[in-house]
């Protein structure tokens, strides 16, 4: 398939060095858009970083009153959330990362779509701004990320901003899955079967799957939620027949491919990395590209693992039981072929493959808490303790946020042109470690001792590792500083980058042109063996 | 079309179907919970028992009251101990406590939510909305029956005691003319109170 791919390469043509306005607003490029991504997700990642560490401050000690009321803090927890989630992790991995790489790496000249391209982004500007409306208007909405009925049917309208905000988040991934999945089926290079691809690729195909088939459940569920709140309807509410559990349902239906959703690209940038700095080919490729796939699949039958303490039967939570459990098996594999990748390389520990052994053991912890929540009888006690804080958390902040940082570090130089500093580059990534591991290892000593996550304050016998977290975190906002200044000192280097910089560990399409590439790249299709 | 836009244009209608899916949820969680007792649904219809048994059962009436509701509701028996497959009368007491005439209407469940598919309700003050006037007081009958299959069933055979539970809220167009919900028109969206005798009953 694909020689036919030329007529709609260049829908766009105006020339190399269109104007500022011109290149970056109305931006169909590629490249161009996957770096407004990039920076779009750094400034959000800002914001809901200083959200987070605002709460970790009211954390720090019993008895804290820096947060006034609990519909203050509740709406504190709602925006660090979603931010992290829709305008922070998915932009930088499908949108920034996804966008620059999925069409160097199967040898395409840009997406299939340019303009709907641009449309998801500029989706998000305002997405943002909704979402900021909702902090900041009214009371706040604060009916957490999971905006469980009735509490999110209870707050006032700031709830509708934030719920108009996640439709508008939605219709931008739901475009930009689209757009992928015609790219990768469409617009390969001859040569390149799906067998061939990088497993990025293939990690950013399933992703683009869960999000079309998940989002649009999402979006039924809110607008349903709307009308509930706004038109009388009751589809939620029980004094019109409707069920407040029918809402969990939908929600975690779309919320449970949604986790994976923000991890399976990172699972494709890990691959590669790893497999470049360990300068073998990755470790049982086919069993990684379709361990993903299970993982996308079974990621779709396992959603009550949310609701054991719902009142769903024995039965049905023994179903969720096992079936939640079947995924790790999937996912163990890849650690294992991360693992055996490494096994006998002549491994280079520079700064990309530092975050990528960091991500496989967090991602691990993370994992297997996992493990632990997915027992109903065990998830009685756990649910809604800090414990599940603690299992997201090594699996996001640590697990997708690790891979985010690989990727960064590992393309920085593709994509700029710039060298980044490869000392204060381990500097960053050791900070973090011990920021990220201070704050939230001891959330799983505060949960297993029956500490209830989102309340503002806590009985005096959790105050001591909660002084733990809370100092982990200032350490943690220390090392987005650092990585500002990494930003600085990569974008004001002078060091000249050749074209495959990391030598023959790396093997994938983009390595073959220019750091940075040109504006339009594979105008003449490179041919896959 | 080119190739290209035909395959997005495939992947909209997924898209669609997936949205689709989403509201075709709502009757279809309701039927599913209708046909399987989820939840603690009981069996609702007309249908008398059949046979007997020897085995009793203790049914536990419950009462509750939506704060926006100013009625008092109980039940005049806490429990009753009857024959599995017997039919069953029992009464709960209601009365208006404010100046005005109010529409209320009750929603049920039975627990342990096990026990949904074996409770049979023939008759209930809960299947249609209740108006009560200025200070009315009323007595609200319900009639039931359980499955003597109760016992074969390896979840529920150990059940010896049922809690018949009641919740009673004002009705959508009680609540709508308090102002307690959105004034945005006629109430929509869901087709009524689920689980009622004769669609058109309801008050919802
Ligand atoms: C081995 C794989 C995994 C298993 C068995 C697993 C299991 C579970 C279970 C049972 C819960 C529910 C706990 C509760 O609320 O009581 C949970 C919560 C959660 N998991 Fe995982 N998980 C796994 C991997 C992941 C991954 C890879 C991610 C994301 C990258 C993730 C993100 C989350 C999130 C965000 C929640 C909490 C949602 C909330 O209540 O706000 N999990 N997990
Ligand atoms: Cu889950």
């Amino acid at each position: 398939m694909s020689a036919t791919t030329h007529d709609h390469a260049h829908d766009d043509h105006h020339g190399h060095a269109p104007g500022f306005v011109h290149r970056w607003l109305f931006s169909t490029n590629h490249k161009d858009i996957g770096t407004l991504y990039l920076i779009f997700a750094i400034c959000a990642g800002i914001v809901g970083g200083i959200l987070s560490i605002i709460m970790r401050a009211q954390l720090a000690a019993p008895g804290n009153h820096l947060i006034t009321t609990g519909q203050s803090w509740n709406t504190l927890v709602t925006a660090h959330g979603l931010i992290m989630i829709f305008f922070t992790v998915m932009p930088a991995m499908i949108g920034g990362f996804g966008n620059w790489f999925v069409p160097l790496m199967i040898g395409a000249p840009d997406m299939a779509f340019p303009r709907l391209n641009n449309i998801s982004f500029w989706l998000l500007v305002p997405a943002f701004m909704l979402v900021m409306a909702g902090l900041l208007t009214g009371d706040g909405a604060g009916s957490g990320w999971t905006l469980y009925t009735p509490l999110s049917a209870q707050q006032d309208i700031s709830m509708d901003y934030t719920l108009f905000a996640l439709h508008l988040a939605g219709i931008s991934s739901l475009l930009g899955a689209i757009n992928f999945i015609t790219t990768i089926f469409n617009m390969r290079t001859p040569g390149m079967t799906l067998h061939k691809m990088p497993l990025f690729v293939w990690s950013m195909l399933v992703t683009a799957f869960l999000l079309l088939l998940a989002i649009p459940v999402l979006a039924g569920a809110i607008t349903m939620l709307i009308t509930d709140r706004n038109f009388g309807t009751s589809f939620f509410d029980p004094k019109g027949g409707g069920d407040p559990l029918l809402f969990q349902h939908l929600f975690w239906f779309f919320g449970h491919p949604e986790v994976y959703i923000m991890i399976l690209p990172g699972f494709g940038m890990i691959s590669h990395i790893i497999s470049t700095f360990s300068k073998k080919p990755v470790f049982g490729y086919l069993g990684m590209a379709y361990a993903m796939v299970a993982i996308g699949v079974v990621g779709f039958v396992v959603w009550a693992h949310h609701m054991f303490v719902s009142g769903i039967s024995v039965d049905t939570r023994a179903y969720f039981m096992a079936a939640t459990m079947i995924i790790a098996v999937p996912t163990g594999i890849k650690i294992f072929s991360w693992i055996a990748t490494m096994w006998g390389g002549s491994i280079d520990m520079n700064v990309p493959m530092l975050w990528a052994v960091g991500f496989i053991f967090l991602f691990t912890v993370g994992g297997v808490t996992g493990v632990v929540l997915s027992n109903a009888g065990i998830d009685q006690i756990l649910h809604n303790s800090y414990y599940v804080v603690a299992h997201f958390h090594y699996v996001l902040s640590l697990g997708a946020v690790f891979s985010i940082f690989a990727g960064f570090y590992y393309w920085i130089g593709k994509m700029s042109g710039h060298q980044y500093p490869e000392t204060l580059g381990k500097i960053h990534f050791w900070v973090t470690f011990i920021g990220v591991n201070l704050t939230f290892f001891p959330m799983h000593f505060l949960g297993l001792n029956g500490m209830p996550r989102r309340y503002p304050d806590y009985p005096n016998a959790f105050a001591g590792w909660n002084g733990v977290a809370s100092f982990g975190s200032y350490i943690g906002g220390l090392s987005v500083l650092i990585f500002l200044v990494v930003l600085f000192k990569t974008f004001t280097s002078k060091v000249k980058l050749a074209d495959n910089y990391w030598g023959e560990g790396a093997t994938t399409l983009e390595w073959t042109v220019s750091s940075p590439p040109p504006f339009h790249t594979f105008e003449e299709l490179p041919r896959v063996r | 079309m080119t190739r290209n836009g035909l395959f997005g244009a495939g992947l909209g209608v997924v898209v669609a179907g997936m949205v689709g899916l989403a509201f075709a949820s709502v009757p279809l969680y309701r039927m599913f919970c209708a046909a399987t007792g989820y939840n603690g649904t009981p069996q609702i219809g007309p249908q008398a028992p059949t046979a007997e048994s020897t085995h009793s059962i203790t049914i536990a009436m419950n009462a509750d009251t939506s704060p926006q509701l100013p009625w008092a509701f109980a039940p005049e028996a806490s429990h009753v101990t009857m024959k599995l497959g017997e039919e069953q009368l029992a009464f709960y007491d209601g009365k208006n406590l404010s100046d005005h005439t109010i529409t209320g209407h009750a929603l049920y469940n039975v627990t342990p939510d096990v026990v949904g598919r074996y409770f049979h309700k023939t008759e209930c003050f809960c299947f249609t909305s209740q108006t009560l006037g200025a200070g009315e007081k009323v007595q609200f009958p319900v009639t039931f029956w359980v499955d003597p299959a109760i016992l074969d069933d390896p979840d529920t055979k150990n059940i010896h005691t049922i809690t018949l539970s009641y919740t009673f809220f004002p009705s959508l167009e009680e609540a709508a003319k308090v102002g307690a919900l959105a004034k945005a028109g006629p109430h929509t969206g869901n087709t009524g109170i689920p689980r009622v005798l004769e669609p058109g009953a309801t008050g919802g």
